[in-house]
């Protein structure tokens, strides 16, 4: 093996953060333009130009997810279990939400009927935005922690229910992220659209923009003097076989501030966004959309990594039982299928990106009116 | 111990999403070639009616592709959802190749496949065609992974059970890649994904050749489709023996409920042809057999024993006893009481942990368990006879028809006569169901056949789900089959129009609903026409 167990333990912990800013930046920009369609476009040629913007990529964006989700069952196969089952109906609506999708792109203009396509345009609204919602609420509550615990057969016990996952901070997480995707989104059509519609995406990425550092502050605060945190008193050895039992956790005020003080450099994580959405405000007003959406691709690193940086080495604490909490150290799979797995990400996401830029390259263009008119039997 | 009423209703949910996903899945694997080879065709020739054909079938692949990436995302999350300590005890090894997938083919397929759709102007002939390929490769290869994956649930190999972190863990990447019965599992389902992509192409051509329109294109629609379904059904029956070979091998007590042997025969082992299996009496009524066939596909030798189910389950009565062992072994040690000799006695019986574990369906304390629990759980290792025995008849008997019209069909072809035998072009428009038939039964004999297990010999079905309650998946099955049943209409709606539109959907001018109107038709009123005549 390439790597001692701690090391690849640590390097697991940066590549689901890798594949999780993957998703936010790809698929958040396809999930921001849906959740800005039924809005920004007026009539059914101007929505299928921003349909046709993320046409050759949503189902590629897609796969991040997809992906981000294999590798947390086969890295964090503990973190997996408890928190899928876990949060039972929040992933179900996450899931029906994303049904939409698919069916959404590919069957909208497949028929004349105005009253089909527009029942199809809300739900890729509904596809885009209840799942980013969903994803800063189920955030919101691991940084409170989860009630759940193992029994002497390490079967994880969720002992919540749904409606709790909807509490205040939660929601304000979900504005985190619903906003940083929306902001990604309306970045993106303004490369990607002409004049009327880019200038209401300008509009959007704007409010976007404020929106999200409002959210993104207010939960900062919160989280330093509202919210308690976690702590390792006493744990096995960070190198020793992934045991999720049996150390020892307190619950302290600040808690989850600890990492920044204790190195300053993590900072860059909550400077990355707040400093991402501020640019991405000013890019868009200064008419420079390139710029905007490289600003906005850095919020979705920023914010994604602040989360994780707060919580580390935690990724699910347990409210009802601190000592069952799972963390990076003692979640994750074993030496052997880390390392496949490592080695297995190493070879082709390099691979994955080469494609998917030609994809990029060979499609990218402005959208207009005119095109979807001609094409109009080949367009989405 | 858990509401086994709550464990039905989880397996029920598995069940129902996972049927309905394989209903997409195995069309998208066969379209993609079937694209392929008309895409290279056109680029080779440089004739439109190839790439009239790509477009065509390729706007029917799009509507089924869509479902297909919906269903799929369900399979994704259930195993999280709905099958928590399965992930936990498994997700070491089970998790790798479902993640590898990822990297290796659905971002290849996912990324590809929209710039087929929407490529057609904005790239050369040659990388058109490239895109169409590495659309093809990456399902395939998807299904590849999915496949190693399942493998591993019906033949565990290259893993290790691993008693501090209380879970299976990998232990050989390479066993857990080259496991037999994934592989023979792989050629056996692309092939027969391959069938139902050429049935699906065949039988609408015949319905054009019916009536009589279209015919250049329906004609090398046709000839596609059966050249590359024959070749694809003979595969599939011939994997599908070879997976009676390795069920025969690993996987005794599946093959044996297939063939509703309750006891061991003399060898050569006949092959019951029909009967009525009695799961209570153990025997099988008006049982009509044909002799030395079963050794055969089981053995590849008339003179080895294939054994019974009666056999089986005394077998795996004893292995619930040593490994009950086994399961006092490893308390003693978790519990930091364990002696050299508990070390010693878990090493010998681990293998038959997953056989103690059964025992939990009646009592916590596996440990104490009773001789009457003992037989019971010794019992449930069979599993349910009579619908494997019917379900696995249905699958063969479709894989059989179909290989009479793919034979016939390209034997008529090749002389130019198909045309003239119109029961033939009926035949193929009516037997469109059959590969699916042949699928959903194939996926229910693989996969009811593994019960009680959810991986062979390690961790029962029951004990494998999430903790959540009877109301939770009251609740979401309801969802489930509420969304679904809207998502079929609206597919089958979209299916049913454009196929009877036929290639006049590419408004090219050039097809039988633009110029039969003469003047200038609308979309909206050729369905109608089709539906007419």
């Amino acid at each position: 093996m390439i790597f001692d167990y701690e090391t690849l333990k640590f390097i697991w912990w940066l590549l689901v953060g890798v594949l999780l800013a993957g998703f936010a930046i790809m698929d958040g920009m396809d999930m921001g333009v849906g959740a800005l369609l039924p809005f920004l476009g007026k009539n059914d040629a101007e929505r299928r130009v921003i349909i046709n913007t993320v046409g050759p990529h949503w189902d590629g964006n897609q796969v991040w997810f997809i992906t981000a989700g294999g590798a947390i069952f086969a890295a964090w196969p503990a973190v997996y279990a408890a928190s899928f089952s876990g949060f039972y109906f929040a992933m179900l609506l996450v899931l029906f939400a994303l049904f939409l999708r698919p069916v959404g792109f590919d069957y909208r203009s497949k028929l004349d009927d105005p009253r089909w396509r527009n029942t199809w345009d809300w739900g890729l609204l509904v596809g885009s935005a209840v799942p980013a919602l969903v994803f800063g609420v189920a955030f919101g509550n691991l940084l409170q922690g989860v009630p759940f615990h193992y029994d002497d057969i390490m079967r994880p016990w969720y002992t919540g229910g749904f409606f709790g996952l909807l509490n205040p901070f939660a929601l304000l997480t979900g504005v985190v992220s619903l906003s940083m995707i929306v902001l990604h989104g309306a970045t993106f059509l303004q490369l990607r659209t002409e004049p009327v519609i880019a200038d209401r995406a300008r509009q959007a990425a704007g409010l976007a923009a404020l929106v999200f550092i409002a959210a993104f502050a207010l939960a900062g605060i919160w989280l330093a003097f509202g919210i308690d945190g976690y702590e390792i008193v006493s744990d096995r050895p960070h190198g020793a076989l992934p045991v999720p039992v049996g150390k020892e956790v307190v619950v302290a005020a600040g808690a989850w501030l600890e990492n920044y003080s204790r190195h300053p450099v993590t900072l860059l994580a909550p400077l990355t966004a707040f400093g991402g959405a501020a640019l991405a405000l000013l890019f868009s007003r200064a008419g420079r959309p390139g710029w905007a959406f490289f600003s906005s691709a850095l919020v979705q690193i920023g914010t994604i990594f602040t989360a994780g940086v707060s919580m580390f080495p935690f990724i699910m604490p347990s409210s009802t039982h601190p000592g069952h909490s799972l963390t990076m150290w003692d979640a994750t799979s074993s030496h052997l299928t880390l390392n496949v797995m490592f080695i297995a990400a190493v070879i082709f996401v390099p691979i994955i990106i080469a494609y998917t830029s030609w994809n990029f390259w060979k499609m990218w263009r402005v959208v207009t009116v005119k095109e979807i008119e001609e094409q109009t039997h080949l367009a989405y | 111990m858990l509401d086994p009423d709550f464990v039905e209703l989880s397996r029920w949910q598995f069940a129902l999403t996972a049927l309905y996903h394989f209903i997409f899945v195995p069309l998208t694997l066969g379209l993609t070639w079937i694209l392929v080879i008309m895409e290279s065709v056109y680029v080779m020739t440089g004739k439109q009616v190839y790439k009239d054909m790509v477009k065509f079938w390729g706007k029917l692949f799009g509507i089924n592709f869509a479902l297909g990436v919906t269903t799929g995302l369900t399979m994704e999350f259930e195993f999280g959802t709905n099958w928590a300590y399965y992930s936990h005890y498994v997700g070491d090894v089970f998790g790798a190749p479902l993640a590898i997938e990822g990297l290796m083919a659905f971002f290849l397929e996912s990324t590809f496949v929209g710039m087929f759709f929407l490529g057609w102007e904005r790239l050369s002939r040659r990388q058109h065609l490239i895109v169409t390929f590495l659309t093809a490769l990456g399902t395939n290869l998807s299904a590849l992974w999915i496949l190693v994956a399942n493998g591993w649930m019906q033949n565990p190999v290259g893993a290790e059970f691993n008693l501090e972190t209380m879970r299976m863990e990998m232990t050989s990447f390479a066993e857990l890649f080259f496991n037999p019965v994934a592989q023979v599992k792989f050629i056996h389902t692309v092939s027969a994904g391959y069938v139902a992509g050429s049935m699906f192409v065949a039988g609408i051509s015949a319905y054009y050749l019916l009536k009589r329109r279209d015919l250049g294109f329906a004609r090398r629609s046709m000839a596609v489709a059966l050249g590359f379904g024959l070749a694809s059904v003979c595969s599939v029956i011939v994997l599908g023996d070879e997976s009676g070979y390795e069920a025969g091998e690993v996987q005794k007590m599946k093959l044996a409920s297939i063939e509703a042997e309750w006891n061991t025969e003399e060898p050569p082992a006949a092959f019951t042809l029909v009967g009525i299996p009695d799961r209570d009496a153990m025997e099988t009524h008006g049982a009509v057999k044909i002799p030395y066939v079963l050794g055969l596909i089981a053995k590849r030798a008339i003179d080895e024993e294939v054994p019974g189910i009666k056999d089986l389950m005394k077998e795996n009565e004893a292995r619930i006893r040593s490994g009950m062992v086994a399961y006092r072994a490893m308390t003693a040690i978790r519990g930091g009481r364990g002696t050299e000799q508990d070390r010693a006695l878990f090493d010998m019986y681990k293998k038959d942990l997953g056989y103690a574990l059964l025992l939990k369906r009646y009592t916590d304390k596996v440990v104490d368990a009773s001789d009457e629990q003992i037989r019971m759980a010794a019992k449930d290792t069979v599993p349910d006879v009579g619908p494997l025995f019917w379900t696995f008849r249905a699958m063969v008997a479709s894989g059989f028809a179909m290989l009479f019209l793919f034979v016939v069909g390209f034997v008529m072809m090749a002389r130019r006569r198909i045309e003239k035998h119109r029961w033939l072009l009926r035949g193929f428009l009516y037997g469109i169901p059959l590969p699916w038939i042949a699928i959903e039964t194939g996926w229910f004999v693989a996969e009811y056949g593994r019960q009680p297990w959810a991986i062979g010999e390690v961790l029962p079905t029951f004990l494998a789900t999430s903790s959540l309650t009877k109301t939770d998946l009251i609740i979401s099955i309801s969802g489930f089959v509420a969304f679904y049943t809207v998502l079929a209409i609206i597919e089958f709606y979209l299916m049913f129009k454009f196929a009877r539109l036929g290639p006049s959907a590419l408004h090219s001018g050039r097809y039988h609903f633009e110029k039969a109107a003469g003047g200038a038709p609308t979309l909206a009123d050729a369905p109608a026409a089709a539906r007419k005549d």
